[in-house]
């Protein structure tokens, strides 16, 4: 079975997908959020709700599905929405702890990605990266795309739980945990970042397509800057990107 | 005012949810079983938010005047010792205790009052959303804010959706990948609603072997929306309810649609459940349009007959003994 892509499929009774690629790829992903982002500037009617995934866009329809699915067919041809400039977007530091209690697979990961411990943490803590999803738990990043190093397999046995701000990797991916729960995947470091804090102005702080860095500080650093964090970012700052 | 006297698990305040943050990876949640909330609004008008108990007793004081709906899963209703009648809305004068306990037949129950309990509400809905940390369930001594009403009791004939049945569903992006014969199978195949099941979703259990998509795929993760009948690693399927995540790596055979929803999440463990394609025309035409409100009469041998009822438990209404 070869399938083209873009592509659009109905979702349920009331919802299309649109799908950029069969597998994780960040053309596809960068695709996926300028789409989305000019559905959101210019609403199609009848539409209800978009939303962006690594390499899809959901368009909940509350009007006549086909006409809605043919007018995505026209603006998608009307694109090259890879090459298509990011819409606005947030830039994030978010402070890490790695290593040591706060990143117990942190030599283990290093290991796998062949490169020594320090060198891991350079690699991790310089890297800037994209958000490209959010999901599992509520406003929980999937980040990337690391360098190929980083196509770590995920654990054959689960990590029974990561707290809450756990910074783990895998598959050339990095994931925030906004939750404490069992992975698979490895545990780097920590952050003190709350992804969703139903009290907050602003609630889920991330959206697909900011770009995060995950810069190191000491492990008690991270808690005095967590604690000095009235919002709930844990020390994390951040500027607007136009 | 209305105040919890006392209550059981997981009892919690839920309206339609919150639509618009699948983006963020928060799905709307609401309640279960939205015909429940249908049937509250033919009884009722508007009814802002209202309580939903999964299996479990509420015991509320009302400090206001109410008119109250009873909805959903059956259960045993009374009030000051005078048993109410269920798919109803009840007038009741201030200060009545009313007492509600589970049947048995069917897993998701709902109160609501006239204008909705004027709860806090978090990002556009007052729905607790506890998987996701919104909300918390209700606890004796709560009190929730609700304005006084009055009106005349009356009834509204309930979809049939309780203990099982057929589930409609439509063809996903992954149905394809399952071959033809597992989707042959899948269809005939009779499903018992297992223990294991909440407001995220509920495993099926069967006989035979697990449900597999052709070769080792591994699929890159995508939306999943309520109604989605995920097949796991072991080819388990889960029917996916309100508070899903929002997205998911494991391939998904169908879709219950929207009107068959309420059947798949009330099926109590053990049910048995069956699963039939159908076209996106088909779904959308079997859509539930908001029945209409009668007024309750009760009839002097419906009284004496609910009075015997009392004494034998796990039996609600001989009126549903068809659904």
């Amino acid at each position: 079975m070869t399938e083209t892509f873009p592509r659009i499929e109905p979702l349920g009774e009331a919802a299309l997908l649109v799908r950029f690629a069969p597998a994780l790829d960040d053309d596809a992903n960068r695709a996926c959020v300028a789409f989305r982002a000019a559905l959101e500037a210019d609403p199609v009617p009848g539409v209800a709700e978009t939303a962006s995934s690594l390499g899809s866009v959901l368009v909940r329809v509350e009007g006549d599905p086909v006409t809605v699915a043919s007018e995505l067919r026209g603006r998608l041809a009307a694109e090259d929405w890879a090459r298509v400039p990011p819409p606005p977007r947030r830039v994030w530091a978010i402070p890490c702890s790695y290593g040591g209690a706060d990143g117990p697979q942190l030599a283990e990961a290093a290991g796998l990605a062949g490169m020594s411990i320090e060198a891991a943490v350079e690699a991790l803590s310089s890297a800037r990266i994209r958000v490209l999803a959010l999901g599992f738990a509520p406003g929980m990043p999937y980040l990337g795309i690391l360098p190929e190093a980083w196509d770590l397999p995920r654990q054959t046995g689960l990590t029974p739980k990561v707290p809450e701000g756990a910074l783990v990797v895998a598959v050339r991916q990095l994931v925030l945990f906004g939750t404490a729960a069992p992975t698979g995947w490895r545990q780097v470091g920590r952050t003190a970042f709350g992804c969703f804090r139903p009290e907050r102005t602003r609630p889920i702080a991330l959206a697909p397509g900011d770009e995060v860095t995950f810069p190191v500080v000491a492990p008690d650093e991270l808690r005095a800057r967590a604690e000095a964090d009235t919002e709930g970012h844990g020390g994390a700052t951040c500027e607007v990107l136009r | 005012m209305m105040e919890v006297l006392s209550c059981g698990p997981l009892v919690t305040v839920q309206d339609d949810g919150r639509p618009g943050h699948l983006s963020q990876g928060l799905a709307r949640g609401g309640a279960a079983d939205t015909l429940a909330r249908l049937e509250a609004r033919a009884l009722l008008g508007e009814i802002g938010a209202g309580i939903e108990m999964p299996g479990t007793p509420l015991q509320v004081a009302l400090r206001v005047p109410a008119l109250v709906a009873l909805t959903g899963a059956p259960m045993r209703a009374e009030t000051d010792g005078r048993r109410l009648a269920w798919n109803a809305v009840h007038a009741l004068p201030v200060d009545s205790v009313l007492d509600l306990r589970p049947s048995g037949r069917g897993a998701y129950s709902y109160l609501h009052v006239e204008g909705g309990f004027d709860t806090v509400e978090i990002m556009g809905s007052r729905a607790a959303h506890l998987i996701a940390g919104i909300g918390t369930p209700l606890a004796a001594g709560d009190t929730l804010s609700c304005a006084a009403s009055r009106g005349t009791d009356r009834t509204v004939e309930p979809v049939r959706r309780f203990g099982g049945g057929v589930l409609r569903v439509v063809p996903t992006p992954q149905t394809a990948l399952f071959p033809e014969a597992e989707r042959a199978r899948f269809e005939g195949t009779i499903f018992r609603r297992d223990p294991r099941g909440n407001r995220q979703g509920v495993r099926l259990a069967f006989d035979g072997a697990g449900f597999a998509t052709e070769g080792q795929l591994n699929l890159l993760s995508d939306f999943i929306l309520p109604g989605d009948v995920q097949m796991t690693g072991d080819g388990v399927p889960y029917i996916l309810g309100p508070e899903c995540q929002t997205t998911g790596g494991y391939p998904r055979i169908g879709t219950v649609i929207g009107a068959d929803l309420p059947r798949a999440l009330q099926a109590m463990p053990g049910d048995e459940l069956t699963f039939r394609f159908v076209t996106l025309d088909e779904a959308r035409a079997a859509a539930h349009r908001r029945p209409a409100a009668a007024p309750l009469v009760r009839a002097p041998a419906e009284v004496a007959d609910l009075g015997a009822m009392q004494l034998v438990s796990g039996v609600v209404s001989a009126r549903m003994e068809d659904e």
